[in-house]
């Protein structure tokens, strides 16, 4: 009766009509002691797939740890830089601080006072710049002697 | 999705990769190259691997098809790996030489066959896929698959009953 049955599913198993169930009974048969005589050729093709099938992959899969190495080198890069800028802006805020500290002038509370002193500081630089439009003049005559002699 | 995850992920699977990597390949040294290959380019996928509904039959399709170009590429050179040149890293011998010897037979009847015989075998008998995942992973459909299938075994048969009963009859 058992070994009918197995005949019936070894004729299925190679019309390719097998479950998966069915293939594992072949499997456990065969790999019994008491397989009968005739059947006992087929034993060492179930054997090998059982035995096949328990390699192992051993090696170590490689995840691309270059890619980890510059993740890494960019958080870095990216923290050496903040701390760049923000040493600077630590350093530069206080450099101003000191500058605008040094260069105080001083403020006029009385608005008379001033006033004049605002006047005094005006009246200086017009001064300069009147100076300076002086030799302008100069220009203007000898433009007028060109005149003369291209007579416009 | 970080290593962790990832490892966690492709375990369930590496060997089978491996194996099937193994059985088109032959050599040890070769398969774990091949399945280091396709591992590291299911890792660079990693942020689109949610596309994918079954991870493992993506996999196992990449590891035909690479196998497949590796022979490919390996013919043109005109070179053939032969089992013989690669060391054998199981221990065999402490089992009884003749079963070893007949599994063996066994390996050599099955490397004779054509390759996509071969990946049917190792997909089904090996790993015992369900024909619609093998469906998925080769693309054939399954009528086709068992016909194969069938073929193939029955060339096992054949030459294991040639072997099994060569001067006897």
């Amino acid at each position: 009766m058992e070994l009918n049955k197995i005949e019936n599913i070894l004729e299925k198993y190679f019309q390719g009509e097998t479950s998966i169930a069915e293939e594992n009974e072949l499997k456990e048969y065969f790999s019994s002691p008491n397989v009968a005589q005739h059947l006992k050729q087929y034993q060492p093709i179930f054997g090998y797939f059982s035995q096949v099938k328990e390699q192992k992959m051993t090696q170590e899969i490689p995840l691309q740890t270059k890619k980890r190495k510059v993740a890494w080198l960019s958080i870095a890069a990216s923290i050496v830089i903040l701390l760049g800028i923000g040493a600077f802006y630590y350093v530069s805020d206080n450099s101003t601080d000191n500058v605008v500290a040094k260069s105080e002038l001083g403020t006029y509370d009385n608005p008379e006072e001033a006033l004049a002193a605002t006047q005094k500081a005006l009246a200086l630089l017009s001064n300069n710049v009147n100076v300076g439009i002086e030799s302008v003049h100069y220009i203007k005559e000898y433009e007028q002697s060109k005149n003369k002699i291209f007579k416009q | 999705m970080n290593q962790v995850v990832f490892i966690e992920l492709i375990n369930p699977f590496k060997d089978k990769v491996f194996r099937l990597a193994k059985r088109l390949l032959t050599s040890t040294e070769e398969a774990e190259d091949a399945t280091q290959e396709v591992m590291v380019k299911l890792w660079n996928k990693k942020d689109n691997l949610d596309a994918y509904n079954n991870i493992e039959a993506v996999a196992m399709t990449m590891t035909k098809n690479y196998c497949l170009d590796q022979l490919k590429s390996k013919r043109a050179d005109n070179l053939k790996i032969v089992h013989n040149n690669f060391t054998d890293r199981q221990p065999q011998l402490d089992k009884k030489i003749e079963d070893a010897d007949s599994l063996e037979w066994v390996e050599k009847i099955i490397g004779q066959l054509p390759e996509q015989l071969q990946i049917l075998i190792q997909l089904r008998d090996v790993e015992q896929y369900e024909f619609e995942e093998i469906a998925k992973i080769v693309n054939m459909n399954e009528t086709a698959i068992r016909v194969a299938l069938s073929r193939a075994r029955k060339k096992i048969r054949e030459s294991m009953v040639n072997t099994h009963s060569y001067g006897i009859k």
